[in-house]
């Protein structure tokens, strides 16, 4: 079993500035803007769930990018990308054969450890989804060591749903609760349609014990938050991903402060109660 | 058969309702039922009524000019589907239609309306009712408008 706890990095370089390089050995697309790419890591690479990893673009530059894969598969490190802007586009760009720069890997990851013996809600929104993705594949994996376990995902359209199959093969798992609802219909599309925060109604859970783990955008995770404290969930048992523009990922160089936090080293996983105050506040 | 009085006061809109209102509003329903692709009502046509969702799942649909039919909003059981009925000109605004299987509990409008005048503690009831559903929406649209899964808007 993965020791989940260990914030374990076995394989990063003795200088956490210093970038080693890679090869893409896999590349593929799983929306019109968003690339899944794999690298196949001979020594292994310990992460936890959560954390990510700084990728260099040779050329262009440096990005954070959270890490996609499954833990307990050390040799394969994955990461999922969105086309957002010319580092994460060159990225998304590369093939099989080509090189990247990897640094990492960095942060406080998602609370799976402390999640046995819990309900576990897991609550995604739009690419959130990818961050998410090696803590699902840690709690469906070990399905015993949970409580009651939902994952609710919201998107754009249903073109944008990321890892179809996946979330297929989940929804086939028979004691996991998996809904997915978009923003925009389509005539083919027979799911719900609404906001992703009208889908907490269909999670079964305790709501003074159990923990959530939510990712996407910083809109939908407020009220994503607000919706699970209206459910009964205490602040404190509800985690959250933040995204700030990271530059050194070690808590140097202060580019991605975020009140009285850095996320790169103190997150990018809070708890909700440490962000509350401060996720209004419209200079931060 | 269970009893309609029963099925009002179990659902989640009539959470608490007084007893008296129960058996007004009792006297307007009656239960329905829709099989998949079946229109619960279309775009344009009189709203005489509105719908208590039980089971399965509504879709609200805008047909576009060479996209089909969009849906904008899915309301599933324990939900409530069309306030046209309320207010003036009383037509329907969008199509609703059974995406599956949906039992329902069909309420009358004009009957409910003509209860509602004739007591306006239960048309005060009914409004809260409404007016809570209503501001969930509204709200649940801005965000929706928002559209903050992309990026690159």
């Amino acid at each position: 079993m993965l020791d989940l706890a260990a914030n374990s990095n076995s394989n990063a370089a003795a200088d956490p500035m210093v970038p080693r390089v890679v090869r893409v050995t896999k590349r593929r697309k799983d929306a019109p803007d968003v690339v899944t790419l794999e690298m196949e890591m001979k020594d292994g690479f310990d992460f936890v769930p959560g954390q990510f990893n700084m990728l260099t673009a040779f050329g262009v530059g440096e990005v954070a990018i959270s890490i996609s894969g499954d833990p307990v598969k050390r040799n394969r490190l994955v990461h999922t990308i969105r086309d957002v802007g010319p580092v994460s586009g060159a990225l998304t760009r590369l093939q099989p054969g080509q090189s990247l720069g990897l640094r990492g890997p960095f942060g406080i990851g998602w609370p799976v450890a402390e999640a046995a013996g819990r309900d576990v809600i897991i609550f995604a929104g739009g690419l959130g989804l990818a961050p998410l993705r090696p803590a699902i594949y840690r709690v469906l994996g070990e399905r015993k060591r949970f409580g009651k376990v939902a994952l609710l995902y919201g998107t754009r359209t249903p073109g944008d749903i990321l890892f179809q199959r996946e979330l297929e093969s989940w929804r086939r798992t028979l004691d996991a609760t998996v809904e997915i609802t978009v923003d925009r219909g389509t005539p083919e599309w027979h799911g719900h349609v609404g906001v992703v925060t009208n889908l907490v109604k269909y999670a079964e859970f305790d709501p003074k014990t159990a923990l959530a783990m939510v990712c996407g955008p910083e809109v939908m995770m407020r009220f994503g938050a607000a919706a699970l404290r209206a459910a009964g969930m205490p602040d404190t048992n509800i985690y959250l991903s933040m995204e700030r523009n990271m530059k050194c990922a070690v808590g140097f160089c202060g580019h991605c402060q975020f009140g009285p936090v850095f996320v790169c080293k103190d997150g990018p996983v809070f708890t909700f109660d440490r962000l509350r105050e401060i996720l209004t506040v419209k200079e931060l | 058969m269970e009893g309609l009085d029963r099925i009002i006061r179990g659902h989640a809109f009539f959470a608490g309702l007084d007893e008296d209102f129960v058996k007004l509003v009792t006297g307007c329903s009656k239960n329905v039922r829709f099989e998949a692709g079946q229109y619960l009502f279309r775009e344009g046509g009189p709203a005489d009524e509105f719908f208590l969702l039980r089971e399965g799942r509504v879709a609200l649909e805008l047909a576009a000019p060479g996209k089909g039919a969009i849906s904008i909003l899915t309301a599933s059981e324990g939900e409530v589907v069309g306030f046209s009925w309320l207010v003036p000109p009383n037509r329907w605004v969008y199509d609703g239609r059974a995406t599956g299987l949906v039992r329902a509990i069909s309420i009358d409008g004009a009957c409910l309306r003509n209860k509602c005048e004739a007591d306006h503690d239960l048309g005060y009831e009914m409004m809260k009712r409404v007016v809570a559903i209503v501001i969930k929406r509204l709200h649940d649209t801005r965000l929706q408008s928002l559209d903050v899964y992309n990026v690159h808007a």
